[in-house]
């Protein structure tokens, strides 16, 4: 009974658990969908995509990702470089040396990112004075000091990724390549560097995501290159749009199904191997369910499966799907309320003054919904509710 | 194949800051020899095998491979190739591209490379296994690659570090032979670093004996066996049975002991250590559990031992007796298993006999055990 109790228990509590992990990224995502010009996903107005559509038209947003993806590339070049000589280093210096090494080449992770920011600023504007370069030079430029302050330490987190796997190392390897006749160059390029590959690749991914979502250092520094997170970051300054939901959809999806497809495809190599040494596939595999080799027991690679068939189904329906109608009919359903709602304002008024109050009344079009109007210069449309309407003719 | 290229070391030290690995060795291993360094764990075997590829710089004294002076010689331009203890094939490569790893270096063309590998591999009896990844192969198949691996960079000397360490005693017999084949066929110089002394004795032309950094004796395997220069040497190689004592009377190439337990032994010196002993000098005297025999009772004599047995075993080949010995240890008689029917002596007081020329005298020492 009470081991009933008990299993009910952990089942109620992984509930809640995954509800508090997962429960904001799946409002966040039905909002995308909802044509109400305030994020939101109850009350259910209409399903719409033109969320998508106006984020694709926003010129600052989609500047900011090629902005964030430009710097994010040349962090992971910079970061990955570093981290690999930073560990290399790290497992031949002088063993005396090495704790104060380590926490040398460890510390800017532990240093707040605003602190970095802005010592990168001050440090690269000095060495800009000092070379008596004008404001122009590349040394204060967004891009060089943004994808330098980022790397100060990322490349810290890419040499912890590093040394993981360098510590499993045989460096007997490095003298067998030697031994064999390589030069020490060779033995790097050939023996070293495809045992790390893993790690670098590891290293590189994680350099690139850190990039991406970076905003407390890249924020004294990023110049004329706003990166998404800052383009983001000021513009739900001014209030939040269902655009902004479809972004975080699109890189939700994105992420998720490269997740999938990693894993899917580790656990195909597996099977190859398995197969390889000898053992059975349906050993290797362990499912009962006989689906198609490939998926048997492969659970990620079914849910790649599934969400590519999503995605196709969801443009799919983008691309048919005219929610004009239903938003007409919501402006008409909504026009009619406030009509009425003035009318009513008026009887009220009517019955205690006995005028008329032709002209008193609320903006029949404006939703009460409706954030106020920003005073911001390109924005303000997007937090026009009429903007639903021009872009869906 | 190769010109034969030896190896010598003169006058060669190593050592680690305090510690010193290896103490003045002078050693000539000549070209088309297979030569082992035997000793136990620790020894310097290892420093020295490094030292001769080209890792460890020597602290002083030189290395001449073929004459030629390596000093300043990396290890990739030396013609020696190593086979690790560890075999260090590279985990990522498959296996014809483990051996023709030297190839690859040169930048041989893929095809040619594939051929060689071919060829190796037949010789290593490993045929159509070059497509498989090192983890893919069993322990011997292992070091077979790392054989061909080496062989592939034609070394004129291969240098083998406890190769066999890793494998089960039936393949590690089987690999012995197949090793010795192997260097007739190629030959070229082996040099081969062990602690095990079967595999030194069964293969070697020539072993150096190694003791906390000192070479103690050099020599073929029946003169280290039957005639060791060092009480190390005597009781590192084999099984031996040791007996102490005083030098009572030296008559030519004899010596007459008196032993603390056993009595009077009469032995022979060593050959390294004639003219060594002098009367009243503190000796050991060596015999092998193979060279005592069972003796009728009470028989006295210089060539006769008396001890109380405590223990008895049979070991399928032979019968091994224990006797009480000399300082704690004790004597082992080994009798061979001719089928005859064996009674038990267990607490009675037997006398062996053994020959003269089988008891070996020397200045006393540390023996491998302490």
């Amino acid at each position: 009974m009470s081991q009933l109790g008990s299993r009910i228990g952990v089942q109620i509590y992984l509930v809640i658990f995954f509800a508090y992990l997962l429960g904001p990224l799946v409002i966040m995502s039905v909002t995308a969908f909802n044509s109400s010009s305030f994020p939101s996903a109850m009350p259910w107005e209409c399903l719409t995509f033109d969320w998508f559509r106006s984020l694709l038209q926003d010129s600052r947003i989609m500047n900011g990702i090629r902005n964030s993806i430009l710097i994010g590339a040349g962090t992971v070049v910079l970061s990955v470089l570093m981290g690999l000589s930073g560990a290399l280093v790290l497992m031949r210096i002088w063993p005396r040396l090495r704790a104060t090494y380590y926490t040398i080449v460890i510390a800017p992770i532990l240093i707040p990112g605003v602190v970095l920011g802005i010592s990168t600023l001050v440090f690269w504007d000095r060495i800009n004075r000092l070379l008596g370069l004008g404001p122009g030079s590349v040394l204060s430029n967004g891009l060089f000091l943004t994808i330098l302050g980022q790397s100060t330490f990322i490349a810290s987190y890419c040499m912890l990724v590093m040394v993981a796997r360098l510590q499993r190392y045989d460096e007997t390897l490095s003298e067998a390549a030697l031994d064999l006749g390589a030069t020490p160059a060779q033995v790097f390029r050939k023996i070293l560097l495809p045992f790390m590959r893993p790690a670098i690749v590891t290293a590189a991914v994680l350099a690139f995501l850190a990039s991406f979502e970076n905003y407390n250092t890249t924020t004294f520094i990023f110049g004329e290159y706003p990166t998404l997170t800052i383009e983001l970051s000021q513009k739900v300054r001014y209030g939040v749009t269902p655009a902004v939901s479809a972004l975080a959809f699109i890189i939700v999806a994105l992420t998720i199904f490269i997740a999938l497809a990693n894993e899917a495809i580790r656990r195909r190599r597996e099977l190859v191997a398995a197969v390889r040494s000898g053992a059975s596939v349906t050993v290797a595999a362990g499912g009962r369910v006989t689906l198609p080799r490939i998926f048997s027991g492969n659970i990620s690679a079914v849910l790649v499966v599934a969400m590519a068939m999503g995605t196709i189904v969801m443009i799919g329906t983008a691309s048919v799907y005219r929610p004009d109608q239903c938003i007409a009919d919501l402006r008409q359903e909504k026009q009619l309320a406030a009509q009425k709602r003035a009318e009513e304002l008026r009887r009220q008024r009517d019955a205690k003054t006995g005028g008329t109050g032709e002209n008193v009344g609320i903006d029949p079009v404006t939703s009460p919904a409706a954030p106020p109007r920003s005073q911001g210069g390109g924005f303000e449309t997007v937090f026009d509710p009429g903007v639903l309407q021009e872009l869906g003719n | 194949m190769n010109a034969w290229v030896g190896v010598e070391l003169e006058n060669l030290s190593i050592r680690f800051g305090d510690f010193v690995a290896v103490r003045d060795a002078n050693v000539n291993i000549r070209g088309g020899d297979f030569f082992s360094f035997l000793g136990p764990s620790g020894c310097g075997k290892t420093t020295i095998l490094r030292a001769v590829s080209g890792f460890l710089a020597p602290s002083s004294g030189n290395i001449l491979i073929g004459g030629k002076n390596m000093k300043g010689v990396g290890p990739n331009k030396r013609p020696t190739a190593l086979i690790f203890q560890n075999l260090a094939l590279f985990p990522l490569m498959k296996v014809w591209e483990n051996i023709t790893f030297s190839m690859e270096i040169r930048g041989a063309r893929a095809a040619e490379r594939r051929k060689r590998a071919d060829e190796l591999l037949e010789m290593v009896a490993l045929t159509g296994q070059g497509d498989k990844l090192p983890a893919e192969l069993s322990g011997g198949q292992k070091q077979r690659v790392a054989i061909a691996r080496a062989l592939c960079a034609e070394p004129h000397v291969l240098l083998l570090d406890e190769p066999l360490s890793a494998l089960d005693l039936k393949l590690r017999q089987h690999m012995r032979t197949e090793l010795r084949e192997i260097q007739k066929q190629v030959g070229i110089t082996f040099i081969y670093i062990t602690h095990d002394q079967g595999e030194a004795l069964t293969m070697s032309d020539s072993i150096a004996v190694m003791r906390a950094g000192v070479i103690d004796q050099i020599g073929n395997g029946r003169a280290i066996y039957n005639d060791p220069a060092t009480p190390f040497a005597a009781s590192f190689v084999g099984e031996n049975n040791v007996f102490r004592g005083k030098v009572v009377q030296i008559i030519g190439h004899e010596a007459l002991i008196r032993t603390n337990r056993s009595g009077e032994i009469r032995a022979r010196i060593s050959t390294a250590n004639l003219g060594k002993l002098q009367q009243g000098d503190s000796a050991m005297v060596f015999i092998r559990p193979e060279a005592l025999d069972m003796a009728g009772a009470d028989l006295e004599g210089d060539h006769y031992v008396s001890a109380r047995v405590t223990n008895e075993e049979f070991e399928g080949d032979v019968f091994n007796i224990f006797m009480e010995g000399d300082g704690g240890k004790e004597i082992k008689v080994s009798l061979p298993n001719r089928g005859q029917s064996f009674e038990s002596h267990k607490g009675r007081t037997v006398t062996l006999r053994y020959d003269v020329k089988n008891a070996v005298a020397m200045p006393a020492g540390i023996l491998a055990t302490e």
